[in-house]
């Protein structure tokens, strides 16, 4: 299926955030991640079932003041 | 000791220094890192950005955490209190901290903060236990309700962020300072230690800088410039400055009677 990741279309044989974020490597700390505007916290990411289309925002530290 | 300036403690959790610092700006990674060290501070800001795909790997963390470092993650890109909320919950999971800097501004051209979402928002965040330390409008009526809606400290500008015009709000400044029953910290605006050992003469708790040192020639030293005025500024505050006179004339220091006579 495809999911939308910060906007863009990724195409994923994931079903599951977990499985997302190990196909894709996400870092193991420092990252939040919400699936439709709703934050997934990490210990939840398993359970989250993936749906075609869905929103995924993966956020990380950035400079700033 | 006498000698011995007060401790500033921020929702129970004591700093020495009086100096936070942002980490926008700085020309790399390691002159950033260099600033925190030669600051001193105990308190630095971090943003948070969507992901690239192919930035995976740059950790903008590894250069920052050190311990006894608490980081503040900001709310910057919000542009009214539902957006606020969503991103403080996304920086206590990415960040680990309950701590966070309010920020919404939604106008991008001066990037004043919006007075009502950030006292909608403050009051909802305190609500679900963050620290929340607002940046706000140097106006004493907004930060009182800001300290009413359970802000651990309040943040007014001295003049528009990155402007380095210094305290152009500075009576305003007084005002919040006298009445406050939480921590007053200056943010933006600040572009000089002088800037900033005015604050701190005024009897604010804190400065927080960002542009004047990191855009500054040598980075680290300028950090280490700031540390000295705010520890000054601070000093002169606790030790009670001398009135200043309302007229232009001179007022002897030194006895002018009975020298040559």
């Amino acid at each position: 299926m495809n999911v939308l990741l910060n906007n863009n279309s990724v195409s994923t044989t994931a079903c599951t955030l977990q499985q997302l974020a190990d196909e894709l490597q996400w870092p193991a700390a420092g990252v939040a991640v919400a699936v439709d505007n709703q934050l997934v916290p990490r210990k939840a990411w398993a359970e989250k079932e993936l749906t075609e289309g869905c929103r995924v925002t993966l956020v990380r530290a950035a400079c700033g003041g | 000791m006498e000698n011995e300036q007060t401790k500033l403690v921020i929702a129970g959790r004591e700093f020495h220094s009086r100096l936070f610092l942002g980490t926008g700006k700085f020309r790399s990674n390691q002159e950033m890192s260099a600033a925190i060290e030669a600051s001193g501070s105990e308190m630095v800001t971090v943003a948070m950005k969507r992901v690239e795909l192919d930035d995976a790997n740059d950790d903008l963390l590894s250069h920052v955490v050190r311990p006894g470092l608490q980081l503040l993650p900001n709310t910057s890109g919000v542009r009214d209190a539902d957006e606020a909320v969503f991103a403080a919950e996304m920086a206590r999971e990415a960040f680990g901290t309950e701590w966070l800097k309010l920020e919404i501004h939604p106008d991008p051209r001066y990037l004043l903060p919006d007075s009502t979402e950030t006292l909608k928002a403050t009051e909802r965040l305190a609500q679900k236990g963050f620290v929340v330390l607002p940046y706000c409008q140097a106006d004493p009526t907004l930060c009182k309700h800001l300290e009413e809606a359970g802000a651990a400290a309040v943040m007014p500008l001295g003049a528009p962020i990155g402007t380095n015009r210094g305290l152009q709000t500075r009576d305003f400044l007084r005002i919040i300072i006298e009445q406050a029953m939480v921590p007053v910290i200056v943010d933006a605006g600040i572009g000089a230690p002088s800037h900033a050992a005015e604050a701190m003469e005024m009897g604010a708790s804190a400065c927080l800088v960002n542009t004047a040192i990191a855009v500054a020639g040598q980075p680290a030293r300028m950090a280490a410039a700031f540390a000295r005025a705010i520890e000054a500024g601070r000093a002169a505050y606790e030790a009670g400055l001398a009135a200043q006179v309302h007229s232009f004339e001179a007022q002897a220091s030194s006895p002018l009677t009975a020298f040559l006579n």
